[in-house]
Parts: structure tokens; sequence; C-alpha cells
């Protein structure tokens, strides 16, 4: 089966020079993006075989590549399985989007050749179970993406969002070849099978994890490593877009499972704390800095930073369970945290999709040029509506779903040993419930500006309804949200192999279970149920419905809205996406960006207008990247006389060096 | 036969529910009247005020869009909905089980997230302004709430409301540090969610001052019908939920004996009248605070229902 989804994988390769050959040509779009469609619906139906069990027989393949001495080792299990479909599912939908959207690129030549390629590494990365091919992948994945934040270069934003992606995903790299290095150990035992029947030492084991933990966690965009997300996400055509953030998050989520909980061992307990630490940081900070922007996919990426934070905390506390032997409770940590890699891959390729048509119909992304596209665009705004409440974490679609999982693993962490844990999770509980309501809030925000209310450009006002190859994706996306959503059980049980692999337990069977309720421990203690939820809403509000139009009122007038007795209010009088972000920006914003108000009124009968302005300060670019660019652009400055120096003294410091090194050699032991 | 049974009992306690809520509405306006030495409006006010509503015309902004007439229906169905999942009179109802207190304050907040929604479509800066305060209130009172649920979860072991309310019945419970906490905490959160004085005021009509009314300011007939009960549904929740969990007497659990329902009904109609007086009392004794002190108020809160939380987290006997 490996090899049908290497050749799957060699077929979308083989599709980047098919769109060179292609270059500019009206078909082109066309057909490259509907033969991704096709392949990746394939993988992802093989994948979702190997799930389900119907793996057959070769599962593992070494090909001939790679290191002369090693070849290189391909492998599908029930984890990278999981991960496939993740990522195939969302390449289709993205794929389909393109179809429709793709016609709106300029210059499709420079997008054409590297989208498939880009679905190809992210396949890659899954498949691979050596360090040497996975760090390949990995790399591969990250300069198409690269190639595709730069497509539109002539943008200077987008080409320093570009220089900044790729300085982050350089050092993502670099630790995780250490990390890997480590693991490899003397030997060089670069296959994933050796190292996982190797057993470091604690102190390697503790190194390893802060390495992929940093080296993941800088892909996945986890506080502080995010600086580039935000800056890179946005930057690229928008179904680009929703795979950056959509998919490739997940797969750097999958680097950090397959390192931390199947080749490193047995957990120890502190190792939750850096995962829980940085997942709560990630998951509040992610969504605050969300409501402050004003770009509709900046506060996307953003958001992703979020549910990036909201993953690993699950992840976090599924590592303390594992390491104090409570495998019931980390299977359901895990399952929520599979659960929520699920659920955000649908909702936000969804909402990416929404923000790239909604750029195809105005040109805008700019939230204070949007407004009352729910009247121009209905279907658009009907799917954005059903994304932004998925991630809002509301019942009954899915994204509630996994946050209720995750209170609920948080609500067996008392049972915890180490005293450490049962101060700090608590603490994160707290985080991740004021995370979720802040992002009800910046969803709100989103939905409300860009749909809702009155156009506030000319563009938002032309604006017309998308295409039906856009609109297909998105219904499909939000479909799936919402079956996601009212059948949960389902889902949950397809991934209890996976948590089987990585716990040794797995939570109850939810399938069997009367109402199709879910139950993570016994249905005393916890239990929901999606469907019955929905039910009981669509009867209850449809009942209501008839009731009043039957036996009430049913009449309707249209009248100008009230504007306090001032007729004709404009549009510039409604609220902006600032002015909404106020009180929350008020009461969070003042400690954490420095945000200052300050208004200026003009004289009693002076008719200037009233200004006021805000500033605001990034601290984890203040704090972090500014001081390191700064010191290296003083050492560039300092290091810079060595290129004038006349041939003596060049002599001179290539005899200095080389005594320095034989020093070094000789005090070496 | 068993079935039918519960099914009966979910039915009536949907619609007692339903029926009771505006008289709780109207016997808080009365109370808070009678402590000011006015007549009040009469107790049966609020039903007259629904249905005069539902006879009306739907007048609609120029600018309302299908989501605006949705919206009241979405809210009012997510409202009873989790109403009627708060045992009141008897607990082990059909369908307790479908969503337990988490779920519940979700549902909640679906309600919300479409109402602050609803604001914001008419495209007018009072509907913009209440949004985007309830919004900045809500970020505070929703993580307090969970902590809340959280510390009492705790101690039950259960985060289903029935367990919850038998476990809060049984001698097992006694006095604890981190249920004094809770309860303080939830009802601070319940004036701010129900936008009571000190946090909104539900009786004002200035717009500068408003939250709750200023996000339906665009709503009328028989759409304002519906949020006028959603918000009366929601004041008999919390009601409700306050005391199901911390006086939780005379809820029989799976009893069909009359005597004992009998008696779970009239405790229940005692405590929602004690609520009731409570809150007015509260409401007249205290002034409105302005908007920006309302996060240190919930602040309050948030911290309260922590520590509740780290409590027991610390400790099994707080």
């Amino acid at each position: 089966m490996v090899v049908t989804a290497l050749e799957g994988v060699l077929a979308l390769v083989a599709l980047a020079p098919i769109a060179i050959a292609l270059g500019a040509s009206a078909r082109a779009s066309s057909i490259v993006y509907g033969a991704c469609l096709l392949l990746t619906l394939a993988l992802g139906i093989l994948a979702l075989l190997v799930l389900l069990g119907h793996a057959s027989e070769p599962l593992a393949v070494t090909l001939p590549m790679g290191l002369p001495w090693l070849g290189a080792h391909f492998r599908i299990d029930v984890l990278s399985a999981f991960f496939l479909v993740v990522i195939n599912l969302g390449g289709a939908a993205a794929s389909l989007f393109a179809l429709g959207y793709g016609r709106h690129e300029e210059e499709p030549q420079r997008v054409l050749p590297f989208y498939p390629a880009y679905l190809a590494g992210m396949n890659l990365v899954l498949l691979s179970a050596d360090a040497f091919s996975f760090l390949v992948s990995w790399e591969f994945m990250s300069l198409t993406s690269w190639a595709l934040v730069i497509a539109h270069h002539r943008d200077k934003d987008n080409l320093r969002a570009g220089f900044v992606y790729l300085l982050m995903a350089g050092f993502g790299t670099l630790t995780l070849l250490l990390a890997f290095g480590l693991l490899a150990g003397a030997g060089g035992a670069y296959d994933f099978d050796a190292m996982r029947a190797a057993h470091p030492t604690t102190g390697i084991a503790a190194l390893v994890l802060i390495l992929a933990l940093l080296g993941a966690g800088s892909k996945a965009g986890l506080v502080p490593l995010h600086a580039w997300l935000p800056l890179a996400h946005p930057a690229a055509p928008s179904h680009v877009s929703a795979l950056m953030s959509g998919v490739m998050t997940k797969v750097a989520v999958y680097g950090f499972i397959r390192i931390v909980f199947d080749l490193l061992g047995a957990p120890d307990w502190w190792w939750s704390l850096p995962v829980l630490t940085l997942g709560a940081a990630s998951a509040v900070m992610g969504v605050l800095y969300a409501l402050m922007q004003r770009d509709l996919k900046r506060v996307l990426a953003y958001s992703t930073i979020e549910n990036i934070g909201i993953i690993f905390v699950a992840l976090g506390l599924a590592l303390a369970f594992k390491a104090s032997a409570m495998n019931a409770a980390a299977a359901l940590a895990l399952t929520a945290a599979l659960l929520h890699v699920f659920n955000h891959s649908l909702f936000k390729n969804l909402l990416f999709c929404g923000a790239g048509a909604v750029l195809a119909a105005t040109g805008e992304r700019d939230l204070e040029k949007l407004g009352g596209l729910i009247h121009r665009m209905p279907q658009t705004a009907f799917v954005f509506l059903i994304g932004a409440t998925a991630i809002s974490a509301l019942p009954p679609l899915n994204g509630f779903v996994s946050e209720w999982l995750t209170f609920q693993a948080i609500l067996l962490s008392p049972q915890l040993p180490s005293w450490g844990l049962k101060l700090m999770v608590p603490a994160v509980g707290a985080l991740l419930a004021l995370s979720a309501a802040l992002a009800a809030a910046c969803f709100v925000r989103a939905f409300g500006i860009a749909f809702l209310s009155r156009p506030r450009s000319d563009a938002a006002r032309n604006a017309r309804e998308t295409d039906s190859n856009s609109l297909a994706a998105m219904y499909g996306l939000a479909a799936l949200c919402f079956v996601a959503g009212i059948l949960p059980g389902l889902v949950i049980d397809t991934f209890a192999p996976v948590t089987e692999l990585l716990t040794g337990a797995r939570m109850p069977v939810q399938g069997t279970i009367e109402w199709l309720s879910i139950v993570p421990i016994a249905e005393s203690r916890s239990s929901y149920n999606g469907l019955l939820v929905f039910a009981f809403m669509a009867v209850t509000g449809a009942f209501a419905a008839f009731a009043i139009h039957r036996l009430a009122s049913d009449k309707i007038r249209r009248g100008p809205a009230w504007g306090c007795g001032y007729p004709d209010a404009g549009p510039l009088t409604q609220y902006s996406a600032d002015s909404f972000a106020q009180p929350i920006r008020r009461v969070f914003g003042t400690l954490i960006f420095s945000a200052r108000e300050q208004g200026e009124m003009p004289e009693p009968g002076s008719i200037l207008p009233a200004r006021l302005t805000v500033r605001m300060r990034d601290p984890i670019w203040e704090t972090l990247y500014a001081p390191i660019a700064g010191f290296v652009g003083y050492a560039g400055e300092r290091l810079n006389v060595l290129q004038f120096l006349t041939i003596r003294r060049y002599l001179s410091l290539v005899f200095g060096a080389l005594v320095l090194l034989l020093l070094v050699l000789a005090i070496w032991p | 036969m068993a079935v039918i049974h519960d099914l009966a009992f979910q039915g009536a306690q949907m619609l007692l529910v339903l029926l009771l809520s505006p008289l709780l509405t109207g016997f808080v306006r009365k109370v808070k009247a009678r402590l000011l030495r006015r007549q009040g409006p009469p107790l049966l006010q609020p039903y007259r005020d629904i249905i005069r509503l539902m006879r009306k015309d739907v007048v609609l902004a120029d600018n309302a869009s299908w989501l605006f007439r949705v919206i009241p229906y979405l809210i009012f169905a997510a409202t009873w909905v989790a109403a009627a999942l708060v045992p009141t009179f008897r607990s082990g109802l059909m369908f307790s089980w479908t969503a337990d207190l988490i779920a519940l304050i979700a549902l909640l907040g679906s309600a919300r997230f479409f109402l602050a929604l609803a604001g914001m479509d008419t495209g007018t800066a009072f509907g913009g302004i209440g949004s985007s305060r309830e919004v900045m209130i809500a970020s505070l009172a929703e993580p307090a709430m969970l902590m809340i649920v959280f510390a009492i979860a705790l101690i039950a072991g259960s985060t289903q409301l029935s367990t919850m309310a038998a476990f809060m019945n049984s001698p097992e419970v006694g006095l604890r540090v981190s249920l004094g906490l809770g309860l303080i905490a939830l009802v601070i959160v319940a004036i701010a969610e129900n936008g009571r004085i000190p946090v909104d005021n539900p009786a004002t009509h200035l717009e500068l001052t408003m939250v709750h009314e200023a996000m339906v300011l665009e709503y009328s007939g028989r759409h304002l019908a519906l949020i006028e009960l959603a918000a009366s549904l929601k004041l008999l929740l919390y009601v409700s939920l306050i005391a199901c969990l911390f006086a939780p007497w005379g809820i029989s659990s799976t009893t069909s004996d009359p005597a004992l329902l009998a008696l779970g009904s009239a405790a229940y109609v005692a405590k929602l009248a004690a609520g009731g007086f409570l809150l007015a009392v509260f409401e007249t004794s205290i002034a409105k605070m302005r908007v920006f002190r309302v996060p240190e108020f919930l602040g309050a809160a948030l911290m309260l229902a922590l520590l509740a939380a780290l409590l027991r987290f610390v400790s099994r006997s707080f």
C-alpha cells in the first residue's frame, strides 16, 4: 500500500514539470488543479483504508535513494495514515476551490508548478520512516511553500514575509536535524525503527524534547516562534493559505507526535510542562493578536496560532497522563488533540476559502473596507458563518466537541501525582476557557464587520457571488464540519488505532452507545450528544416559527434603522473593526500590547475632525526578534572589516586559525 | 412505559420553564417597584407584553439580512433547550445526558454569538456598541463560569447536572471553601450574563448605557417577543442552576410519586421566588457600574472561581 501511496506522490511531483510546460495557457490551471484534486482524493481514500484497518502489504518499503549505504525508508502506519487523511482531505478541498479561484490568478505560472510539489512534499513527510528522508521532505515542503508565499513577489510585504519565513523554516529544520542526530546516537541509526528501539538517557531525551518542540513548534506557529506565520500565510494565494494554515501546521503537529510520543520512549512527568506552557500561551496570545488585526486573512492566520495552542495543550495533557501511567486519560487527551487537528483543518480551510472568495469578489482583505457582503454573496456568507460558528467552539458544530473533550481531560488531571502539574493544569484550563470566549468574540467581529452591516467601500458594494467550484468546496467543508459536530462518536472511533499505538489505550467505543452520544469515561460522569442538541434546536426553532406564523403575525414592513433621531447616518457611523475591538483592547491590550489611546479634540466651535490615535507594541517581536536581528546587524557591521584586509593580514588570519584548530585537537580528550 | 413516563416529564419540564419564565421576570420587576415604593406593573404584565408583541407587525431595518430574521428563532431555541436541561423539580430527565453543564454553557454561548451578530447586522452605531461590549463581558464571564463548573465538577465527580444535583443533595458534600467561592463567583456571573444591575440595566433606554438593549434595538414584533422570552428563560435558567447546584433540596431523582413531585414543584417555585426576591433587593441597593469597571467585577469572579478550582486540585478536602 505504501508503494501505491508513493506512486501517487510521484504523480503529484510529476505534475510540476507538466505545469511548467503548460505555462500560462488558459487550461493549465484546470488541468493542474483537477489532477491535484483526483490525486489527493485517491491518497486520502488510501490512507483512510489503512486507518480503518483494511491495509494490505507491504506497509513499509526501502528505496535505493538518498544516502547510498542507507536507502530511503517509507512506511505507512495508523498515525501517518490519520494525518494523511487530514492533509489530503484539505488538499482536495483546496484544489477544488482553486479550480474556480485559480482563474483570478494574474500570473498562474508562478503558482501552478509549486502547488502539486507542495502537496507532494507534505505527503512525503508523513510517509518517511527515517530521519534523512523526513528532513529532506520537510525541507522540500518548506521550500515549495516558500515559493508559493512569494508568488506575488512584487509586493514588498510579501518579500519580507518570504524572508522571515525562510529564516524561521531554516531554524526549525536545524533544530529537528539536531533532535534526530541525538536520537540516532553514536551509531548513526537514522531509521525510525532503530530510534524507537534505542532508549536515550534522561538528559538526551530532555534535549530531544526541547529541540522537537522548537522545531515542530516553529512550523506549527507556537508562541513565541510564530512570528513568520501571520506574515507568510496571508501572503500566499488564498487556496495556498488554506493549505498552509489548515494543513501544513498539522504536518508539524505530526512531527512533534512522531518524535515525542513514538520515537522518544516513555515520558517523564515534567515533559508536559513546556508543552502546556507554550500551548496555553499560544492559545491566548494567538486569539488576542487576531482580535487586533484588520486584515481578514491575518485574523485567520493568528487564529491558527490559537488553535495550534489548543492542540498542544491537549498533547501536553496526554504526555502528563502517559507519564503517570493513566492510559485511559492519556487516550482521551490524545483523542481530543487529534479531533481538534481534524476539526481545525476543516474549518480553517473553509474560512480561508471564504476569505479568498471575498478577496476575489472585492479585491479587499481589509475589514474596514468590507461590509454588507451577506446581501451580495449570500452563499459565501452562509458557509463562512458555519465556519465561524465551528471555530468559536459553539454547539452543535464540530469545534465544540474537541474543546469539550479537552475540558473533560482537564477534569481528570487532579489525579496526577505531581504537584507542579496540579498547580499548572487549572491555570491552563482557565487560559483555554479564556481563549475559547475570545475566539467567539474574534469571529463575531470578523463575520459581523465583513459580511453584516452596511458596505464600507464601493468594492464591497459591487461584490458578486463567487463561482460554483469554490462554493462546492466550501459547502463540502461546511457539511463535514456539521457532520463531525453532530456525529462525533463515529469520527472518534476511527482514531482509536492511533491512540492505541501511542498510549496503549483507547476511548470507549462510541459507535454503539445509544442515541450516538459521546461518553469519554462513563455516562454518569459526562456525555454529550450533538445530534440531539441539533435535533432539539431544530424542532423547537421550527415549532416557534410555525406557531408564531400560524397563530400570531407573519407580516413584515421595511423602514430605516433608528439612528437616535439623526436621519441618513452614513456607513461611516457604523462600528468599525477597530472600534469593535476597543473594549477588549482596553481590558487585555493595555497589559499585553501596551496599547495606549490618545484622543485629540478640536477647540469648541472648530470644524476640524477629532482624532483618536492608538499605539500598540508587539511584545514578542520587540523583546525577542528585534534584539536578535539587531545583534546580527551589529555583528555583521563589525565583521565587515574582514573584507578589506591586506594579503599579509589574511595570511596571518589563516595561520592563527590553523594554530587554534591544532590546539583544539591537542586539548580534545 | 418508562420511556413514555420520562418523555412526559421532559415535556412537562420544557413547558414549565417556558410558562414560568415571564412570571419570574414580572415578579422581579414587581418587587423592585415595591422596594422603591411604587405600585409597579402587574405580575402578569410580561405575558401581556409578549402576546402584544407577537401580534404586531415586524418592522425590519432597510439593511437587515436573512440572518437577522433567523436569529431570534435560533436564540430562542438554544436558550429553551438549555433551560429544559437544568433539573428543576425532578432530576433524571430523559435527555439530561444530551448536554452536560459545559455543553449547556456553550449553548448559551451560541445564543450570545448570534445575538451579537444581530446587533451588527443593521449597520448602526448602537448595535455595534452593544455587540462589542457584550463580547467583552462574555470574554470574562464565560471563563469564570467554566472555572466554577470545574470546581463543582471536581467535587461531584461529574459534569452531568443530574449527577451533580444528586451529589449536592447527599450528606457527603459538607461545607467546603471551594463551594463558597464558587457560589459567589456564580452569582456574579449570573448577574453579568443576564444583563442586570450593576453590569447592565434591563430597564434603561438611554442608548449609551445599554448593552443587551442596544443589540436588540432594531428588533420589533414577534422577533422582539422571542428575544424577550429568551432573556426571561435565561434568567430562569440561572436561578434554577444556582438552586440546583447549591440548594438542591426537594429535587427528587427518578420518582414518579405524586406527593414527592408536588413537594419538588413547590420547593422549586419557592426557590425561584427567593432567587427573584434576592435579585430585586440586590439590584435596588446598588448603582450601575461604568462599562470599564465591569471587567474588574468579572475579573474578581474569574479569580474566585480559579481559586476554587485550584483548591480542588491541591486537596480533596477543600
